[in-house]
């Protein structure tokens, strides 16, 4: 379990992260989400004793990373830029960590296996492709199979087979018990991987929920209907006591009906329609929603 | 939406135990990591190559130009000064590598991440370097001096060279000869200053966090002093030119082998050594302070 309170770091006059409280349980995926600049990397440089926080405290079972005997063994992570020596091999890389904690060297073997690096063991990561060079960052998390496992952004380079390939590892890691800490900029990514949210924003807590909760609450399913008369198929829904609203295409979304009443009407009112569709709001929406007002880099529309 | 007050009480998780033993890292752990470090990186192999060869190599060639011409008037291993004068270049630059390379690359947060201990590393990788310097520059000066003395022993001596006192102990019987004094401060003090100027690239390495800047002011803080002398002219200035050139880092090194560039004829080097040391001590006690004090 990794918990935080307070957390507060500031780069000379610039907030990175401000107050942030919350606690990461084991056994579950938590997704750690914000946009470009809400402060997830330096939240979890502090978590590693890397960075020092500026005020409030982090700990992993009651401990300060620095307090933890065996760190490896304790806490895995994927650090978001390349953190290795292009010049060293991945087999010599993956040993000089092993016998900084004292873990045997056949896990070496072992972690590239799980990877699928055990081809380029022998090889030079100045020569990696960027999910190479992701893989052998996760090969190094796991190297001493810890019970918590943190990654900044691990689906960054992956391709289709890699982002499939690290979704089930987490899933994996997390029903073996152990605590799983993922970040993020992708909602959709966190919708299939993980079992709660932690959303910050300007590196103030938006939402700290399970992501069940956060689907259900954010994700409104709505009708879809299109026309070729599209103002007598308003005035029709609207005596039908619907709140039709209209689409930029010229078709409407209604809320809380289902599409065989839309049809219905239609039919009732001799429309012709040329969709009828049941919806949902994306939960990248909501995500977007939630951020809105904390984007710190947003691109001018235009 | 926030409601971590509320939030669903946690899934039953007993925790993850792995099958792995636990062992409680000492600096053993870090010392073995670093060792692998160093090796397994091929411009270590190759830059400790170069030292290697420039030292023992313009070590040979001043040995054979000086064995065939007349007597200079040095002592018997004084000629080895000049391979390690650049052979240092090496070791000064391996030395700021050690860390500024793993700032460069971003491996210093694994390391960090690894061993969470900033003095363990710092001392760890301090004892590693200097090690394999001081061991691999001991080689290459003994060599050197072996070679001076089978090819120069045998000179001309002037007779008026006998009765110099900057000779005492240099001329035996006729010949020339090197006392044990000569060849300590020709092997291993000439190691230790230069595995000592590595060590000081390293603290510099953790101070500036920058290959080429550590590199340069570790050069600059060796040819400086001797560079600022060179424009002290005129009488005034004698004194401070003097006491410059007698204190600057490289007369250490020259009068180890008894070429002292200025100041007392007899010097033998080793409280320059001494002086080196202190600096040395200093700058990674500062290097520490920054480790620890600073984000990685
Ligand atoms: N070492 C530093 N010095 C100064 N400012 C920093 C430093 N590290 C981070 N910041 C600032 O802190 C803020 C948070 O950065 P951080 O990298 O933690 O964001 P992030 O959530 O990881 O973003 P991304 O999704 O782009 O990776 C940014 O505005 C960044 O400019
Ligand atoms: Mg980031």
């Amino acid at each position: 379990m990794i918990e935080l309170s307070e957390l507060t770091k500031r780069y000379g006059g610039k907030t990175a992260v401000e107050g942030l409280t919350f606690a990461v349980r084991p056994g579950v995926v938590t997704g750690f989400l914000g946009p470009n600049g809400a402060g997830k990397s330096t939240t979890m440089r502090m978590i590693l004793g890397l960075d020092r926080p500026t005020s409030g405290d982090v700990r992993i079972d009651g401990k300060r990373y620095d307090q933890l005997p065996e760190p490896l063994t304790y806490i895995g992570a994927l650090l978001e830029a390349r953190s290795v020596h292009p010049g060293r091999t991945a087999y010599h890389h993956l040993l000089c960590l092993a016998q900084s904690n004292g873990v045997p060297e056949r896990r070496i073997g072992e972690v590239l296996d799980l990877v699928g690096l055990s081809g380029v063991a022998r090889k030079r990561p100045k020569g990696f492709s960027l999910g190479m060079g992701q893989r052998l960052g996760i090969a190094s998390a796991l190297l001493g199979d810890p019970r918590i496992l943190m990654f900044d952004e691990p689906v960054n380079g992956l391709d289709p087979e890699g982002i499939h390939w690290i979704r089930n590892l987490m899933k994996q890691l997390a029903s073996d018990g152990r605590t799983v800490f993922v970040s993020s900029h992708l909602m959709s990514e966190m919708a299939l991987t993980a079992d709660h949210l932690v959303v910050i924003g300007q590196g103030r807590l938006l939402a700290d929920t399970s992501m069940a909760r956060f689907i259900e609450e954010n994700s409104r399913p709505y009708v879809q209907v299109r026309s070729s008369d599209p103002e007598r198929l308003r005035v029709s829904l609207a005596d039908a006591g619907l709140r039709p609203v209209p689409q930029p295409d010229g078709g409407f979304e209604v809320e809380g009906v289902p599409a065989a009443r839309v049809g219905e009407i239609a039919a009732a009112n001799g429309l012709v329609l040329h969709e009828l569709s049941r919806r949902q709001a994306s939960l990248e929406e909501a995500f977007m929603r939630l951020t809105h007002g904390s984007v710190e880099y947003q691109a001018r529309e235009g | 939406m926030t409601a971590p007050a509320q939030m669903p009480p946690p899934p039953p998780a007993p925790g993850y135990a792995s099958p792995i033993p636990v062992v409680r890292t000492h600096l053993g752990h870090a010392l073995a990591s670093e060792w692998t470090k160093i090796k397994s990186v091929r411009s270590t192999v190759w830059t400790l190559v170069l030292m290697f060869v420039v030292t023992v190599g313009i070590g040979l060639l001043f040995a054979v130009a000086l064995a065939s011409d007349d007597y200079v008037g040095w002592p018997l291993l004084a000629g080895g000064f000049f391979g390690v004068m650049l052979g240092q270049l090496c070791i000064m630059t391996l030395g700021v590598l050690v860390i500024s390379s793993e700032y460069g690359t971003g491996m210093m947060r694994t390391t960090l991440t690894a061993c969470p201990h900033r003095g363990r590393v710092l001392l760890a990788k301090t004892v590693v370097f200097f090690s394999l310097a001081f061991v691999m520059t001991l080689v290459a000066t003994t060599l050197t001096s072996l070679i001076h003395s089978s090819l120069l022993g045998d000179q001309d001596i002037p007779h008026y060279a006998v009765q110099d006192p900057y000779m005492e102990g240099s001329i035996e019987n006729g010949e020339l000869v090197a006392t044990a004094g000569h060849w300590m401060g020709a092997t291993v003090g000439a190691s230790l200053y230069v595995s000592l100027l590595g060590v000081l690239g390293l603290a510099l390495g953790a101070l500036l966090r920058h290959s080429a800047g550590a590199i340069t002011t570790l050069i600059g803080l060796v040819l400086l002093p001797l560079i600022a002398a060179m424009f002290m002219v005129g009488d005034s200035m004698e004194t401070a030119r003097e006491k410059l050139i007698e204190y600057s880092l490289l007369n250490g090194l020259a009068s180890l082998y008894r070429l002292p560039m200025e100041g007392d004829d007899t010097a033998t080097g080793w409280p320059l050594l001494g002086m080196l040391a202190g600096i040395t001590v200093a700058a990674l006690i500062g290097a520490y302070a920054r480790l620890t004090s600073t984000d990685a």
